[in-house]
């Protein structure tokens, strides 16, 4: 509360932020001590939370105040303008302060409470148990077993304390495997497909600049190989673009030292040969230059796969670029797709999913197990490793197995939540939306089978929400150890509960488990599939969203079909009870008097029931035409005049001028 | 007969049709004076039956005796045949290239087909100027039916019959005529019941580069306005091309004797530059590519979505004029047959709900399109495959089209139409068995007989059966105006048309998402509560015997029955899906 010297200031005026006419909406800003709150003339509310807040800007004064420009993580964009400067340079300090906090205790999950005892908050905690989705993949079996070796964080302090590894695999193997990987992240299960028998695994990228061969390493490969006894060969994919990882090597001082091995050796897989025969030299000549790459002779029966994500630094630079272009105000169609372009937000994704379908296509057509590997294993091989499992098992596409698959290959091992999505007052150039492109590559695939996910877009949009949000303590910290070391578990409470109490909000109507049976998903990564995001990017700028959702008409539908069939059930059971009675009845003319004076009754809950019913009925659509449809579009026609489309009144703006 | 002239070869054996994403099919192509046939001629296999006129270009190629002839159609779709015999595949090459450009009308096929349905309702009586007057007549009492073109003398490509204001009899209305460009003087385009403004449009004024006027053609136009109030004229053209026709014998209406009218100057692009648009378009789109830069710079290049943009906000912006300014407008480009009636029909689209059904929509396209004189024929002579660069085709229709679908996406709801409805559309101006799109105006279709020697499409769609098809079951009448947001975030490519090509992602359920898979929650809706109904009427007989209880079950089962009907056609349709 130090921060806040300025609680409340009135007459402030909210801009519309793509209307050129400086059109606004008045009304009252609060700061509270976890919020700024802005409720205009007509009492609606704005509420952003501090850890949203990207960055606040203090504009020239003009002649009708202070402006202030905040920009949001969940891609909100608002534009204050303050009547006294005074008050604005307060608000401004206060937001700097409070937006970015410096230690991991000041953060809005520690003192968030949502009124639930310690044990249901315990059993929140308990309700994603990663031991039991191992179990359901088929692990520990007769290729795979848990390892001990990481149980106190000794071998990797970024990795879970139980990893999976391949049963042969002894434990100084392990040990020497981690020494030559980059923070010790050595090659362990993330994902295990039962009927296929193949593994998809993750690590960090071998050291082999400096110490040239690991033998410890090549055993832990050939091990994860040999867990495999439907196929012989396995890929290893490296998720940088070929020229990224060159240019690595390039800044090592220690070059001059490595020894360039070009063997002899003759490759056992004839068919590799031919079809890699101008890669194989290719990698040949990069080697000579010391890459930081598995050298492809000490590694038998392996196939070597270059997939081009750029590093986080890239991808960060594309969605500035893409925020930029879309803020423009009246913005032309041509700026719009040459700005996407030159962005290359829509390349990078479709990088990503590229990757994932290739992973997803070794495992399910070739039988084969694949080891994924990026710089430091926990930003690029996450996504790959995550969106490769999405495609494969329709498990992940229900919403609470989507749950356990962020937990699984983002949270536990490791993916650096606090850094990427700078929860805390650190190095700018450590943030970057990585997370975001997964969710992005989800929902596209949602929009190719709409059918295939249990889940809607605003489940995505929700998480994406909370990963900035701080509310509840999964998404911060890097890594387990350091979650642990900050008792995340006593102190704060867990999201996932909340989200599956909330579940008809983000149930899809569409989904249809059965036809979904082991399906594997091929998507099709013609560019054109590939759209830009409005509802994220845009999520906040209603005048850009259709104005009848389809999805919610079905949604309620659905929900009223349930509600009919239930009162069909009853009204039967009524009948029974009546038809009893009437038996009766014919037997005493007293006993028909006694049901009479019940009728009105009976009739009053039935039209009740009817009432009950109308309201849903007037959101959804009028069967018998006989409500009226003005009713549901009053709230539309009233922000149709408020928010007109900005272009069309600029446009005719601009007409009567030159008039 | 003279197409059997054309027809050197009319029947190869083991030709191999090749379509992007289906299996490759053999069998045995037969060309007839209409269509080209591929069968292979065995049970339950689709026969391909092209139409020539779908056809818009072929490429001839020889390897050894394999020939392999590659027909693009104006649908976009292109398909492949392999033809076994050197001389074999030129006959059929040359025949299709002189079936697909027949010069005359009157060997098309609408002349030559005959109807395998009953014809309920005579689509070519469904939609007379007369009725839809009617639909105006209680509103209004400054308007009037004119039939001084009954001979079509005044102006060639106006329908005999149309809407002036009651103040100007027929002989100012042939004075305004030698004014205004193609004789095609101002007339009633919509009436705005709301306020009783109106939307009038009309060619360019003939004003010359020394400034002629015409007493009778301001006297019209001020007609329209109420006392004190104001109006607007809309010029589809930006003001420099505008001043530049004046050089050609054309202009536009000075303030100095139009007092009471502000002109707005918009730019819709017109013929070869739509045209060269839509040829860029498909072709970025058959680029199978796998770059996403190079796709997205030729998305842009091709300028589609910015023509979309600029008509949409044209009539966002003439819809804006009438509605919220209560001001009357009329609306003009140069000859006031393209980029006039785009603005004026998506105006009524945005404005009037009942051009949001099905009838409604239909009665829009045969007033505002067709009534109206759009030169369907040159325009839709060739699509996005055709080399020769002639000055007249133009894809200002599917342009009209892909706009009603933007407020479709936006507004998925409020209209009682499906895509589909669209694509139909789309697909019968372009190449059809029906004569509605034949022609460039009613003079021509009246020379020709269409109505006694062909079809109507409306004919044909007004049939239960095929509505179902074209029906959005998610409509809910909607009285109110819709305004479409006109950002370039918000306008999205129509796959359904523009990639025709890309089938998986057509069959892919999201495409059956606005309509069978909705449909089945629906009817289940609909379906239980009508069984509820009688559930309570049962149940409030055994409460009280109402002594009209049997009607009222009677009448509640009929409908129950009807319901469950359309279940099962949807249920069927589902089946099919899956």
């Amino acid at each position: 509360m130090e921060h806040i010297r300025t609680t409340k200031v009135e007459q402030v005026k909210l801009l519309d932020r793509f209307s050129t006419s400086n059109k606004s909406l008045t009304g009252t800003l609060y700061l509270t001590a976890t919020h700024l709150l802005f409720i205009d003339a007509h009492q609606k509310e704005t509420w952003i939370l501090h850890h949203h807040i990207a960055s606040v800007e203090k504009l020239a004064l003009t002649t009708s105040g202070c402006p202030l420009v905040i920009q949001c993580k969940n891609f909100r964009t608002v534009h204050f303008i303050v009547p006294r400067e005074r008050d604005c340079h307060d608000i401004y300090n206060s937001l700097l302060q409070l937006s970015k906090q410096a230690k991991y205790e000041d953060l809005y999950a520690f003192s968030y409470n949502p009124k639930q005892n310690d044990a249901e908050r315990l059993r929140g905690w308990e309700l994603i148990d990663l031991a039991e989705e191992y179990k359901r993949m088929g692990v520990p079996n007769s290729n795979w077993q848990l390892s001990d070796a990481n149980r106190e964080y000794k071998i990797c302090e970024t990795y879970p304390r139980e990893l999976y590894v391949p049963r042969i695999a002894s434990k100084p193997i392990i040990v020497g495997s981690s020494k030559f990987r980059s923070k010790g992240r050595f090659p362990v299960l993330s994902y295990y497909h039962q009927s296929k028998e193949a593994a998809i695994c993750r690590c960090s990228q071998p050291l082999s600049g400096f110490s040239a061969r690991c033998l410890e390493d090549e055993h832990l490969l050939q091990a994860i190989s040999k867990a495999n006894p439907a196929n012989r060969y396995m890929y290893v994919m490296d998720t940088r673009p070929r020229h990224r990882v060159q240019s690595w090597w390039a800044t090592q001082k220690d070059i001059g030292r490595i020894i360039v091995r070009i063997s002899s050796k003759i490759w056992n897989d004839e068919k590799i040969r031919e079809s890699d025969e101008k890669k194989r030299l290719n990698a040949m000549a990069n080697r000579a230059a010391g890459k930081g790459y598995e050298n492809e002779d000490n590694y038998s029966n392996i196939r070597f796969q270059f997939v081009g994500i750029e590093n986080i630094h890239v991808m960060r630079s594309s969605l500035q670029k893409l925020l930029e272009v879309n803020g423009t105000k009246g913005l032309s169609v041509n700026d719009f797709y040459s700005g996407l372009e030159s962005s290359g937000w829509l390349r990078h994704i479709k990088a990503v999913m590229d990757a994932a379908i290739f992973l997803a296509k070794a495992i399910a057509a070739e039988s084969a197990s694949v080891l994924v590997h990026c710089s430091d294993g926990w930003d690029r091989t996450s996504q790959v490793c995550s969106l490769g499992s999405l495609l494969l098992d329709p498990y992940y596409r229900t919403i609470r197995g989507f749950m356990v698959l962020i937990e699984k290959d983002w949270i536990s091992f490791g993916h650096k939540f606090s850094e990427r999505c700078g929860h805390l007052d650190g190095d700018p150039k450590e943030v970057s939306p990585v997370f975001t492109q997964f969710l992005e590559c989800v929902w596209h695939l949602t929009e190719q089978f709409p059918q295939a996910f249990e889940f809607n877009e605003a489940f995505l949009l929700q998480i994406h929400e909370h990963i900035h949000s701080c509310q509840f303590g999964n998404f911060i910290g890097n890594c387990q150890k350091e979650r642990e070391e900050l008792k995340l578990k006593e102190k704060t409470y867990s999201l996932w509960p909340f989200l599956l109490d909330d579940q008809k909000k983000y149930l899809n109507p569409l989904y249809s488990s059965q036809s979904q049976k082991s399906a594997v998903l091929e998507p099709n990564t013609v560019s054109f599939n590939f759209k830009f995001w409005r509802n994220m990017y845009h999520q906040f700028d209603r005048t850009l969203h259709p104005r009848q959702s389809v999805f919610n008409i079905i949604m309620n539908m659905n929900e009223q079909n349930k509600q009919l069939e239930k009162d069909i059930k009853d009204l039967e059971s009524q009948i029974k009870q009546r038809k009893t009675k009437q038996t009766d009845g014919i037997l005493s003319k007293e006993l028909l008097n006694s049901v009479r004076p019940e009728s009105p009754a009976l009739k009053a809950t039935l039209s009740l029931k009817e009432q009950a019913l109308l309201p849903v009925n007037n959101v959804l659509r009028t069967i018998e035409g006989s409500s009226p449809a003005a009713n549901r579009y009053s709230e539309y026609a009233d922000e149709f005049s408020k928010a007109e489309p900005a272009v069309v009144s600029l446009e005719y703006g601009v007409a009567r001028m030159t008039c | 007969m003279e197409f059997a002239e054309l027809i050197k070869t009319p029947r190869v054996d083991n030709v191999v049709l090749h379509r992007p994403f289906y299996p490759a099919v053999e069998g045995t192509l037969c060309l007839t004076g209409h269509h080209l046939i591929l069968s292979s001629r065995q049970d339950n296999t689709e026969e391909l039956w092209l139409l020539h006129s779908n056809i818009d270009a072929i490429d001839k190629r020889f390897v050894g005796p394999l020939g392999t002839i590659i027909i693009k159609c104006k649908d976009f779709r292109i398909i492949q045949l392999d033809i076994p015999g050197m001389e074999e595949c030129l006959n059929i090459a040359s025949s299709i290239e002189a079936l697909s450009t027949l010069d005359s009308i009157t060997l098309m096929y609408p002349f030559f087909y005959r109807p395998m349905f009953e014809v309920i309702e005579d689509g070519w009586h469904s939609f007379l100027p007369e009725q839809e007057f009617e639909l105006y007549s209680s509103a209004i009492s400054e308007w009037r039916l004119s039939y001084v073109n009954k001979e079509f003398s005044v102006c060639p490509s106006y329908p005999p019959a149309v809407i002036v204001p009651k103040a100007i009899d027929d002989d100012a209305l042939r004075k305004v005529a030698t004014f205004r460009h193609g004789g095609r003087f101002p007339v009633l385009s919509y009436y705005h019941k709301k306020n009783g403004m109106v939307i009038m449009r009309s060619g360019q004024p003939l004003t010359g580069t020394n400034g002629r006027r015409c007493k009778e053609d301001e006297k019209l136009i001020n007609a329209t306005l109420r006392a004190g109030k104001r109006g607007y004229i809309i010029d589809t053209r930006p003001l420099n091309i505008a001043q530049q026709a004046r050089a050609k014998g054309g202009g536009f209406e000075q303030e100095a004797h139009y007092p009471q009218w502000r002109r707005i100057h918009k730019s819709i692009d017109r013929y070869h530059i739509l045209q060269e648009s839509l040829i860029k378009l498909v072709e970025s789109c058959n680029d199978q590519t796998q770059n996403m830069d190079r796709w997205l710079s030729k998305l842009e290049a091709s300028n589609w979505l910015t023509h979309i943009k600029e008509i949409l906000t044209t009539a966002c912006l003439a819809a804006q004029c009438l509605d919220r300014e209560g001001a009357s407008i009329l609306i003009h480009g140069t000859e006031g047959t393209d980029s006039t009636l785009q603005v004026t029909s998506l105006a009524q689209i945005i404005l009037e709900p009942r051009s949001r059904t099905i009838r409604g929509f239909e009665a829009l396209i045969e007033r505002e399109w067709l009534q109206a004189g759009h030169p369907f024929q040159q325009r839709c002579a060739q699509s996005a495959y055709c080399n020769s660069k002639q000055k007249w085709e133009s894809p200002v229709f599917l342009l009209f089209l892909d706009c009603v679908w933007q407020i479709l996406r936006q507004f998925p709801c409020s209209f009682e139409f499906n895509e589909n409805f669209l694509i139909m559309l789309f697909e019968h101006a372009y190449a059809s068995q029906f004569g509605t799109f034949l022609g460039n105006n009613e003079s021509e279709r009246c020379k020709l007989k269409l109505q006694q020697k062909t079809m109507s499409l409306w004919s044909w769609v007004n049939r239960p059966s095929e509505l179902s098809k074209f029906t959005n079951p998610l409509f809910e009448a909607n009285n109110l105006v819709i305004w479409p947001s006109v950002a370039p975030q918000s306008l999205q490519l129509w796959e359904g048309k523009s990639c025709i090509l890309c089938k998986p992602i057509i069959d892919s359920p999201g495409c059956c998402l606005d309509c069978l898979w909705v449909q089945e929650y629906v009817y289940t809706a609909v379906y239980i509560r009508y069984y509820l109904k009688i559930r309570r009427y049962i149940t409030s007989f055994y409460c009280d015997k109402n002594t009209k209880f049997t009607n009222v079950i009677l009448n509640c089962t009929q409908r129950w029955s009807s319901i469950s009907r359309c279940c099962e056609t949807v249920s069927r349709a589902l089946l099919r899906v899956t």
